[in-house]
């Protein structure tokens, strides 16, 4: 978490190899990630972005599919085992009635839970999101969030957002990183909370953190 | 799931195919029969020689190049507009057909302006191919050196305007100081034309066309991942700017090889992607580049069958055809569909 602008987007970038680091290395199991080639990357870090998809037909099933390139042969024929993967992933993300639809069809809820879907069918330990809530409404965000939550619960796998919902985020994440203009803090939200580590995310002159409600309020003057 | 959905579609196209590879051949100044045409393809017996003659010489020759120039025109249209993720995108966006309009403008053109540069004044069969091929390849290297050092494809496309533009700059200087004749030659050349090709050139054409060809098929992957952007393409394993260089190295290939032979032909590259992709509603590459092959071999064997005007002594130009009548059938199928795709 951090306010706009902090680097958050950037910060996925570059854990995720889409970007060379600005300064530093980046270690997957004591791995150098500029050591692993982007095929076996591709089989640890599964991504979802936040800028739109470009125009096209794809349906839903066929952009699902796309998640299993990384291990599919030179003409990308899906096996057997693709597709029990993809019809896992899209079990554990409940689109089983949108998958033949084409994606410009679907709401901005319905198609990050389908963007969610391919990035379970890509098989990573590790899936990274940015910001997978932007564009959607209350009730679509609590739906993504507790469908994350599930996931990390039934899959085990880690699951690395960035997001503007601090208050969400306090009750639901593990771990929190928090991006200052000059430092970084991290740690549990009740240890952030504690520690008064949320005070330091946005100028205290507006919004201020209360401790007893665990969550950000405005500053009524 | 995906293969029963779509062989009725290539069924029917495929048939059409054939029937309109024998209606085209039938097609042209002297009336052939078309027992006759059948038999002089097949070995049967033929009244008149002549009619052989024409049959396998010139005919089959044309239709031939019909099919493999609309195929490949239209693949490299289909690899562009994914690359470049841009509709508009067609096979002649880097400046392959600028750069060959180059080479035989410099050949035509310039022969009078640097004189004993070129040896004779008179165009062979040959010179007009390698002349083509050897602006493409100029200008190619040129936009291709400065992609290198650009990240955003966008820029590429942009560049490659930008060399067409200059190129048609130095093509407008040359045709200022050259002679009426030399500049019929040269607008007869940029007409395009499918025919007078000769069995040795068609197998030249039909072996780099082949290379091409065998190629796509490897790109096909990269493609179909190019179709979420770049950045989900790097995080799906693919070696996002190899997979650019080999389409962009395909497309020139494929582009300067038509281009030298036929000349500069409009049109098809551009629109039968969007012809395919409303045929069978799908941007599936693997569904996509067969279809737009054999939509595109159609679209062209049709306009020449045109251009030909059954029983008619005169050939209109294959460029002025493709436009005059794909523009119009492009703009209605848009207007009715309302929604273009990549």
């Amino acid at each position: 978490m951090g306010e706009n602008g902090i680097g958050k987007s950037t910060l996925l970038r570059t854990l995720s190899k889409v970007q060379k680091p600005l300064s530093g290395t980046i270690f997957i199991h004591q791995k150098n990630i500029e050591k692993i080639t982007e095929k076996a990357l591709s089989k640890q870090v599964s991504l979802v972005l936040t800028a739109r998809l470009p125009e096209s037909q794809l349906t839903v099933y066929e952009l699902i599919a796309l998640g299993r390139q990384p291990y599919t042969n030179w003409i990308d024929k899906l096996s057997p085992v693709d597709i029990e993967k993809i019809a896992t992933a899209i079990r554990q993300t409940e689109i089983e009635h949108l998958i033949n639809n084409r994606f410009y069809e679907l709401s901005d809820g319905q198609l990050q839970r389908v963007l969610i879907a391919r990035a379970l069918a890509q098989d990573t330990e590790m899936i990274i999101l940015d910001e997978p809530t932007a564009h959607l409404d209350m009730h679509q965000t609590l739906k993504i969030f507790s469908l994350l939550k599930k996931l990390v619960a039934t899959t085990q796998k880690t699951i690395i957002i960035s997001s503007h919902e601090v208050n969400l985020a306090i009750q639901l994440a593990d771990e929190i990183i928090l991006l200052t203009p000059n430092t970084l803090l991290t740690g549990t939200p009740k240890k952030l909370m504690e520690t008064n580590a949320f005070d330091t995310l946005f100028p205290k002159e507006l919004v201020n953190f209360n401790k007893t409600l665990q969550q950000f309020v405005i500053i009524k003057s | 799931m995906e293969k029963t959905k779509y062989t009725k579609q290539f069924l029917i196209l495929s048939v059409l195919l054939i029937i309109l590879f024998f209606l085209n051949i039938s097609f042209g100044s002297v009336s052939i029969p078309f027992k006759a045409i059948f038999n002089s393809i097949f070995g049967g017996n033929i009244t008149k020689e002549s009619w052989e003659t024409i049959v396998i010489h010139f005919r089959v020759p044309k239709a031939i190049i019909a099919v493999l120039v609309g195929s490949g025109l239209s693949i490299c249209g289909l690899l562009m507009q994914t690359l470049f993720k841009n509709p508009l995108a067609g096979p002649f966006v880097l400046g392959i057909s600028s750069g060959a309009s180059l080479g035989v403008a410099l050949l035509i053109l310039g022969s009078s302006l640097f004189g004993g540069f070129f040896l004779t004044n008179t165009v062979s069969n040959w010179s007009l191919p390698m002349a083509a091929s050897f602006g493409a390849i100029l200008v190619l290297s040129a936009v291709i050196t400065a992609a290198n050092k650009v990240r955003n494809t966008m820029s590429i496309l942009i560049i490659g305007l930008m060399f067409g533009s200059l190129t048609a700059a130095v093509i407008s200087v040359l045709t200022y100081f050259s002679e009426a004749t030399q500049i019929q030659q040269y607008l007869f050349w940029s007409f395009g034309s499918l025919g007078n090709l000769s069995w040795s050139e068609i197998t030249v054409f039909a072996i780099i066309y082949s290379i091409g060809l065998i190629g796509t098929l490897f790109v096909i992957k990269p493609l179909n991942s190019f179709l979420l952007g770049e950045d989900y393409a790097k995080s799906l394993g693919i070696n996002v700017k190899r997979s650019r260089h080999i389409i962009l190295l395909i497309t020139s290939i494929l582009t300067g090889v038509i281009t030298a032979f036929s000349g500069p032909i409009a049109f098809i590259g551009l629109a039968v992607p969007h012809i395919a992709r409303m045929l069978f509603s799908s941007s599936n590459h693997k569904i996509l580049l067969p279809a737009v092959a054999i939509i595109g071999a159609l679209v062209l064997l049709i306009c020449d069958s045109i251009a030909q005007l059954p029983t008619s002594e005169f050939t209109l130009p294959i460029n002025a055809i493709t436009s005059l009548f794909g523009a119009p059938i492009v703009i209605w199928l848009l207007v009715r569909k309302k929604k273009i795709f990549v």
